[in-house]
């Protein structure tokens, strides 16, 4: 005999979430290597806002503030939500709450795409946006692989796509390392890196509303199959039985999820563990039912990445540690405590 | 062979001549039965004679090779799956514990295919019949436990609760007695019988199929052999040529109901 489970209800919390991530996206913009005072930067902000005048002397500062840390801090909500969400998508598509938006090899696939820019000039005549393109394109590339490789006529299956995307994942992390190897400037190498842990330096007011939009889509969309990913999360017999058909649905997942990791992997490099820890942290707080936790998952995941990426920015100033870091270094134990926690639950029967 | 699609009322469920197959090889050869309204029907045979599939067929996780499943004259099979859902309701023999929704959260998902709109969240209404459901499957009391840290018998309860919410016509039950104790089997199919709906289920146990359905299917190698009333079709040369099993009918001294006692053949 077991206890009730407890939870939090669901709107306290979200509100909370949202307050917090508001109040954290001010501090996002105030924290920074150059000390710029608070009072100031509310000033600067209202002014970018409303159009109101400016001194000469704040000129530097409101560059600052304006082109360089509000659109980085809001790509990092705008990231943490969305790798929040595909990692709800990911766990409900191959029923599995260890896995994440990165097993299905998508992130590895971006990698080689914004590597091949990185290291090897390519796409050079995209310019400053060909990081991006490269790496959503090579990401869809990876995606479209994974899905002809674990296809089979009964459509797909949860394990067949885990395994296809981690054995394809080694496949595109080797040719990353093949470019790394081929480069021939130790720059390229240090920037590669970076970009595989992930880094949000490249946030631009170019790259912070197409990711945004993706992401809100790609939320909207979760939105309304909240339902059906509590049927197909009980089994593809269930669903079915429920008036769910599991294949169908799980092909608008993976375009979904490969959609929005793709953007996201683009402007943000392989940011881990934020779409493995979120949402099982969402789950413990208001349970399964995906109609909550598609609630909170994204404002958990925005809030997490506005402060690891504060962190990142500022520990070492004006030194940058790459977010991934930090994101291993709060998901590794996070991540072992709750299974610890959760106990048998993982890994099926009991 | 006669009798075998003969039903007496009006009749509900019309499987006709349904052959199922997978990755090339045929698991059922066309099948065909009937059920009229209200009755529990029984499947039976061997391991891998094709109950699970057909069942399967039934619940539209399969498409038929060929034939119709008709409910009520439609083709189960022509409808929307929302459509079939609202009609045909199953319990599965999949218990996935990886996600811990709550006893409510899963008899809620019974309300899915009536629910309007893409998102659709739950109505009043919805709450109130799943409120309803666990009480006539006895498990009110469990409707805030993890649904995967619940007994199997309590598991059972809680799907016929899910079934029971989806308001359908026909419910569909694929060995719904495994690993339960004696009590929870004979509960379980007390239960799918005061249900309501016209109920197909595949059972492993005989002496369980005798007693609790009006009618039986024998299936071996994918194809129906016997049909009938329990009495009518557990006769022991069907039994040792279907299940390899010597089979002695007695009487329940109470109840004069037909029990088996099975021994090897020898």
């Amino acid at each position: 005999m077991s206890d009730p489970v407890r939870r939090i209800p669901t709107v306290p919390l979200a509100l909370g979430l949202a307050t917090a991530l508001a109040a954290s996206l001010v501090c996002g913009v105030a924290f920074g290597a150059s000390g710029i005072e608070l009072p100031d930067v509310l000033r600067l902000l209202a002014a970018g806002l409303t159009g109101g005048r400016l001194d000469p002397d704040d000129a530097s500062a409101y560059a600052i503030v304006w082109e360089l840390r509000l659109p980085r801090t809001l790509l990092a909500a705008v990231v943490g939500g969305g790798l929040a969400a595909t990692g709800v998508a990911v766990q409900a598509l191959v029923r599995n709450a260890l896995a994440d938006p990165f097993v299905l090899g998508i992130s590895s696939g971006a990698a080689v795409g914004a590597n091949a820019v990185l290291l090897l000039g390519a796409f050079a005549s995209l310019g400053v946006w060909a990081i991006s393109v490269s790496a959503f394109g090579s990401a869809l590339l990876a995606m479209v692989l994974v899905y002809l490789a674990a296809r089979t006529a009964y459509g797909l299956t949860p394990l067949r796509l885990v395994l296809t995307g981690t054995a394809l994942s080694y496949g595109f992390s080797a040719l990353t390392t093949l470019m790394v190897f081929s480069a021939d400037h130790a720059e390229a190498a240090r920037d590669a890196m970076m970009w595989l842990l992930g880094s949000l330096g490249g946030a631009t007011w170019g790259s912070v509303p197409i990711a945004a939009g993706t992401v809100l889509a790609g939320l909207a969309y979760l939105a309304c199959a909240a339902g059906r990913l509590d049927a197909l999360a009980m089994g593809d017999e269930t669903s079915a039985s429920l008036g769910v058909d599991p294949d169908r649905l799980r092909r608008e997942l993976f375009v979904v999820t490969a959609a929005v990791t793709g953007t996201v992997v683009a402007v943000s490099g392989a940011i881990g563990f934020v779409g493995l820890l979120v949402p099982h942290l969402a789950r413990i707080l208001v349970g399964a039912g995906h109609r909550r936790v598609l609630v909170v998952a994204p404002l958990a995941g925005a809030l997490l990445l506005v402060w690891v990426d504060i962190a990142s920015r500022t520990l070492l100033a004006p030194a940058e540690l790459p977010v991934g870091v930090f994101t291993a270094v709060l998901g590794v134990p996070a991540f072992l405590l709750m299974m610890r926690r959760r106990g048998q639950a993982f890994g099926g029967r009991r | 062979m006669t009798g075998i699609t003969e039903v007496t009322g009006a009749e509900e469920l019309r499987v006709d001549g349904v052959s199922v197959e997978l990755a090339g090889a045929r698991l059922v050869h066309e099948v065909s039965l009937a059920a009229a309204a209200g009755q529990v029907i029984g499947l039976i045979g061997p391991n891998g004679s094709g109950k699970s599939t057909l069942l399967r067929c039934v619940y539209r996780v399969l498409r038929p090779a060929g034939g119709t499943v008709r409910l009520d004259g439609d083709d189960l099979h022509a409808l929307t799956a929302r459509d079939a859902a609202r009609r045909v309701a199953a319990l599965t023999q999949e218990h996935p514990a990886e996600f811990e929704f709550t006893v409510a959260e899963v008899v809620a998902m019974g309300r899915l295919p009536h629910r309007r709109g893409l998102g659709g969240s739950p109505t009043a209404g919805d709450r109130e019949r799943c409120a309803a459901a666990l009480d006539r499957v006895r498990a009110g009391h469990l409707a805030e436990r993890a649904f995967p840290s619940l007994s199997g018998g309590e598991k059972q309860r809680v799907l016929i609760a899910r079934a029971l919410v989806q308001e359908p016509r026909l419910l569909v039950l694929d060995e719904p007695t495994n690993h339960l104790d004696i009590a929870h089997q004979l509960e379980v199919l007390a239960l799918a019988r005061e249900a309501g709906p016209t109920v197909l289920t595949a059972l492993h146990d005989l002496n369980l199929a005798a007693g609790h359905c009006d009618r039986l299917y024998v299936l071996a190698a994918g194809r129906i052999v016997a049909a009938g009333e329990p009495g009518e079709v557990l006769r022991p040369e069907l039994l040792a040529e279907v299940f390899g099993v010597r089979a002695t009918p007695v009487r329940h001294p109470g109840t004069g109901a037909l029990q088996l006692l099975f021994d090897r053949l020898p």
